[in-house]
């Protein structure tokens, strides 16, 4: 008899790790009776259940394929480690769709002690498009958040993707190498929404790493991004700037109006999902997208996902 | 009478050199190997070592688990080196040694032997392999990141071009290229490739007059398959390029430096496990393709055995091997003649089809900046090609005497021997060499052993400080082979190489109804279990050798799975930790080591414990006497090389993901 969905939520609750598998398990079920349970497991670890927003530190890292993205995972899960923080990473995988089989090949680049249980890493196959998140990834994020001091939505793709993490995440770190002009071009012309943490990897390259820091410094000041920072690393032995990274992460979520962030990514979750079931006609059914968003601000604040989709539910069947 | 006509020769050419691939158990069992092969007509040496030496671990490591003195012979200091060279004079021997990784270590060993047996360094003749791009791409046993690998090379051929001028310290291999499924255009294209990248390595550290002598010191190793008309004229086609690349990029003009040397083991890809007595045949023409053009005839040679799709071979079979050599060199006529080849239009032809495809490729590898840089790229390259030809093996487009074609047969005497017809190594080696390295630890100077690996890892951060003097020194002070390659992976860190499998096309080579019927079948199943099927694909211990997992990886997906692939050298707690955390439906693990008996138990153990139950499949080189415990131990289902149809497989696997979670079967 699999647990069920409020079990699972209560072992979240308590903070116990090994509820990880099964939580992954049952949001990534699309089994009809499994809905109720996610519902129930979702609800079992919204704010209101918790006396608050879940405790955890949720990091959005994304960036160009090659940019070192898992490379970098590598040393930050272990500087978190260090720091005695637990650390759940859903790596989601951008080639694979829910329609079709896929290849998950990026845990294995997270080099991580097997046996410590404070580590849990999952490959989660993407939403439809490049960057996109599939439900099962932000309900996945809003429960484990809930047990883990950090959780990271590793995704790849510039443009889309970031908008899509930073819907979930409390703070979204872009990752770059040098020489990736593509950025500076994105910036720009505003395809990409500013970072809260831009990275740039293979500083040991020298000159063109640090060139382009002061380039993407530049870029940045020319927007008006004056909280973005921009950290230099190298993940090759011996990595270096992970601890400025740290820091940088830290201080973006000391400044951070955590419920206010959060409470903008339910709302951004429950009308994902919401889209994802009934696509642009139920959203035509809640007269657009706007009033969707009214609808949402009129709920009360501390609902999970679920409930807040059920309520979408209903006004466009009302 | 002096005179003789163009179509002799004037006297008989020397054979090439003849040796066998052979080591394992223990340094003392492996020298007593060599003297006997020595005895029987061998010319030179070829040792193999195990994985653990070959990856830089000790035995007594936890990833050295079930792997000592299985594929090879276990060398951890320079006592094993004395020992495993007993009684063979150093001075006059030619010794080729499978080491990549570890090659620096494992020459400075056997030069430190040398000298233990009263021989300078300068008389020392034979092949340290040392080729790693081969090992990014093909077969797995490499230690650091690409970068201080490269640099490790660049020293070993800048130290041996002057101390030990008659060593090869490195054979670019396109051996293991073709057995990862390379066309000859991609063999050619990626092993010279391959070859650019180190000379311009060697080139940044060393004085530009001696560029010559480095290009002179470069041999390769080749493959040869059964279609031997064409691997002839490979060999012609890459000695063509080889002096175009000598002259034009590296400036050489003396034709001694330009000349293509190369040893060849010949294909294994295409041994067969049925009916595994047609392999001689095969192994047979084999050797006539790199022998028979005096213009491109190899300078050594080595054979596999008949029996090695069915595990490892026994003295007798390495024996049979080396008499086909000395029948081909000794009773035929092949030595008489001058290039029978000559004015061949057919061979004309094929050499200029082949170079005008190489260089097509080795300018996209260019493109892709150079041998080291495009490694993701050739290893693509090389999933797809391999996933064709095993495409084309299930059609029945490429026919494979006794496996898709010509099936039926008599029962083989030659295989039902108490042994199975195949060698088991004593299970009681691992525990033997353990103590016998923990004695050798206790007796040594500590101080001195820690003053060079302190001295090891100075010059491994100083990049330009060659790395030999400071090997050899440790090896002379008795450090170990694991205490090497700990203070290197401490200086340079741990590399994974591209796995190849997530840039591999998509969509099967050949889509039947059957594919399409069981995709079918995969998303019912999926719908049925609410989730997608997931399955593992694991190599757990050290072996290298991933094609076989790489193409069941690529073809689940194909038929709409997810796939969980990490790769190779895998430890158990890895594989229990990934199927626990991935929750996955069903657990594929692939051993072709000998490895299964130790490490499928423990992983099992694993995943009990870890509550996972998955079911679990097996597949690699697998003795027929193994199949029982390891389904005794709990695995659903065991496949070997036999078993080519992968469609077939991943029906039976997807049936397990049914059965195992209730989901009815399909109605008919």
């Amino acid at each position: 008899m699999p647990a069920t969905g409020e079990d699972l939520g209560q072992r979240l609750r308590e903070r116990d790790l090994a509820a990880a598998p099964a939580v992954l398990n049952l949001v990534e079920s699309r089994a009809p009776g499994h809905k109720d349970e996610i519902a129930a497991l979702l609800a079992a670890v919204s704010p209101a259940a918790l006396g608050g927003e879940a405790p955890a530190h949720v990091v959005g890292v994304t960036g160009p394929p090659g940019a070192g993205k898992s490379s970098l995972l590598s040393e930050l899960v272990k500087a978190w480690r260090a720091q005695q923080r637990t650390v759940a990473v859903l790596a989601v995988d951008p080639s694979s769709k829910r329609s079709g089989g896929a290849l998950l090949g990026d845990r294995a680049r997270i080099t991580v002690d097997p046996r410590d249980r404070g580590v849990f890493i999952r490959s989660m196959a993407a939403g439809g498009r490049l960057g996109g998140l599939a439900p099962a990834t932000r309900a996945a994020a809003h429960a484990l958040a809930a047990a883990f001091d950090v959780v990271v939505i590793e995704t790849v793709g510039v443009g889309q993707s970031e908008t899509e993490v930073a819907e979930v995440a409390d703070t979204v770190a872009v990752v770059v190498q040098p020489a990736g002009g593509d950025i500076l071009q994105f910036l720009k012309s505003g395809i990409t929404e500013i970072p809260d943490v831009l990275v740039v990897t293979k500083s040991d390259l020298g000159q063109v790493a640090l060139r382009s820091r002061r380039d993407l410094n530049a870029a940045l000041r020319s927007l008006g991004a004056r909280d973005t920072r921009v950290v230099a690393v190298s993940s090759l032995a011996p990595a270096t700037g992970f601890d400025d990274l740290l820091v940088a992460l830290d201080e973006h979520r000391e400044r951070l109006d955590v419920p206010a962030r959060r409470l903008a990514a339910r709302r951004a979750s429950a009308l994902a999902d919401f889209m994802a079931e009934h696509g642009e006609r139920g959203l035509r059914a809640l007269g657009g997208r706007r009033a969707a968003g009214k609808l949402l601000a009129d709920e009360d604040a501390s609902l999970d996902v679920p409930a807040l989709t059920r309520a979408l539910e209903q006004a466009a069947a009302a | 009478m002096s005179e003789h006509p163009a179509h002799r020769l004037p006297e008989r050419d020397r054979p090439w050199m003849m040796r066998t691939y052979a080591g394992h158990s223990t340094a003392e069992k492996s020298n007593e190997l060599y003297r006997n092969n020595l005895a029987k007509g061998q010319t030179g040496l070829s040792v193999a070592f195990d994985l653990p030496t070959q990856t830089g671990y000790d035995s007594d490591h936890e990833l050295a688990r079930g792997e000592v003195g299985k594929v090879g012979v276990p060398i951890a200091h320079r006592g094993d080196m004395r020992a495993l060279m007993d009684g063979i004079p150093l001075d006059t021997m030619n010794t080729s040694m499978t080491i990549n990784a570890t090659a620096a270590w494992l020459f400075a060993l056997y030069i430190v032997a040398a000298e233990e047996q009263g021989h300078d360094s300068k008389l020392l003749q034979g092949t340290t392999q040392n080729d790693i791009i081969k090992e990014f791409l093909a077969r797995g046993t490499y230690a650091f990141p690409p970068g201080p690998s490269m640099r490790l090379i660049a020293d070993m051929v800048a130290y041996a071009v002057t101390a030990v001028p008659k060593w090869n310290p490195i054979n670019i291999c396109s051996y293991h290229l073709q057995e990862a499924g390379a066309t000859p255009v991609q063999e050619i294209a990626y092993a010279l490739s391959n070859a650019i990248a180190v000379l311009d390595a060697v080139r940044a550290r060393v004085d530009e007059e001696i560029m010559g002598k480095v290009f002179s010191r470069i041999s390769f190793f080749v493959n040869a398959g059964v279609r031997f008309i064409e691997e002839h004229a490979k060999m012609r086609a890459m000695s063509a390029l080889w002096e175009e690349i000598g002259r034009d990029r590296y400036g050489v003009q003396d034709p001694k430096h330009l000349r293509f040397r190369y040893g060849v083991q010949v294909n294994s890809l295409g041994l067969t496990e049925s009916q595994p007595e047609n392999n001689v045949q095969r192994i047979v023409l084999e050797a006539l393709g790199v022998t028979l053009g005096r213009d491109a005839r190899a300078r050594a040679i080595q054979l596999p055995a008949w029996n090695e799709a069915l595990g490892l071979p026994r003295p007798w079979d390495q024996q049979w091997s080396l008499r086909i050599q000395q029948i081909l060199a000794y009773e035929t006529d092949l030595l008489e003649y001058p290039d029978i080849f000559e004015g061949s239009k057919v061979m004309e032809g094929l050499v200029a089809e082949l170079v005008e495809g190489a260089r097509a490729e080795m300018a996209v590898v260019e493109e892709h900046g150079g041998g080291v840089e495009a490694v993701g790229y050739m290893k693509a390259a090389l999933v797809d090609s391999h996933r064709e030809r095993i495409g084309r093996i299930e059609s029945g487009d490429l026919v494979v005497v006794g496996q898709n074609s010509y099936e039926s047969t008599e029962p083989s005497p030659l295989a039902t021997g108490e042994d199975g017809g195949i060698l088991t190594v004593d299970p009681g080696v691992e525990a033997q060499q353990i103590e016998a390295l923990q004695a050798w630890r206790e007796q040594r100077d500590a101080g001195a052993v820690e003053a060079a690996l302190e001295e090891l890892r100075r010059v491994a951060l100083a990049s330009d400080e060659n790395i030999m003097v400071a090997t050899i020194a440790a090896a002379r002070a008795g450090a170990t082979t694991g205490e090497w390659a700990q203070a290197l992976r401490d200086a340079f860190g741990e590399y994974r190489a591209p796995t190849g499998v997530g840039e591999a096309s998509a969509g099967p080579v050949a889509v039947g109804s059957e594919l399409e019927e069981l995709r079918d079948e995969v998303a019912r199943v999926g719908d049925a279990l609410g989730r997608r099927i997931k399955i593992l694909v694991g190599k757990p211990g050290l072996d290298g050798h991933s094609n076989g997992a790489e193409q069941i990886a690529v073809r689940a997906r194909d038929v709409g799975m997810e796939v969980v692939y990490e790769g190779i050298r895998l430890t158990p707690s890895q594989i229990v930790t990934s199927a626990l955390q991935e929750g996955v439906h069903v657990i594929g693990l692939s051993i072709l080591s000998g490895s299964h008996r130790e490490l499928i138990p423990t992983i099992i153990e694993g995943l009990d414990e870890a509550g996972v139950d998955a079911p679990i499949v097996v597949g690699g080189i697998i003795p027929d006497a193994d199949v029982g415990p390891l389904k005794n131990a709990g695995v659903a289902a065991v496949y070997t090389p036999k078993d080519f149809d992968l469609t077939r497989i991943m029906r039976d696997i997807v049936a397990l993901v049914a059965e195992r979670n209730g989901v009815a079967a399909a109605s008919a």
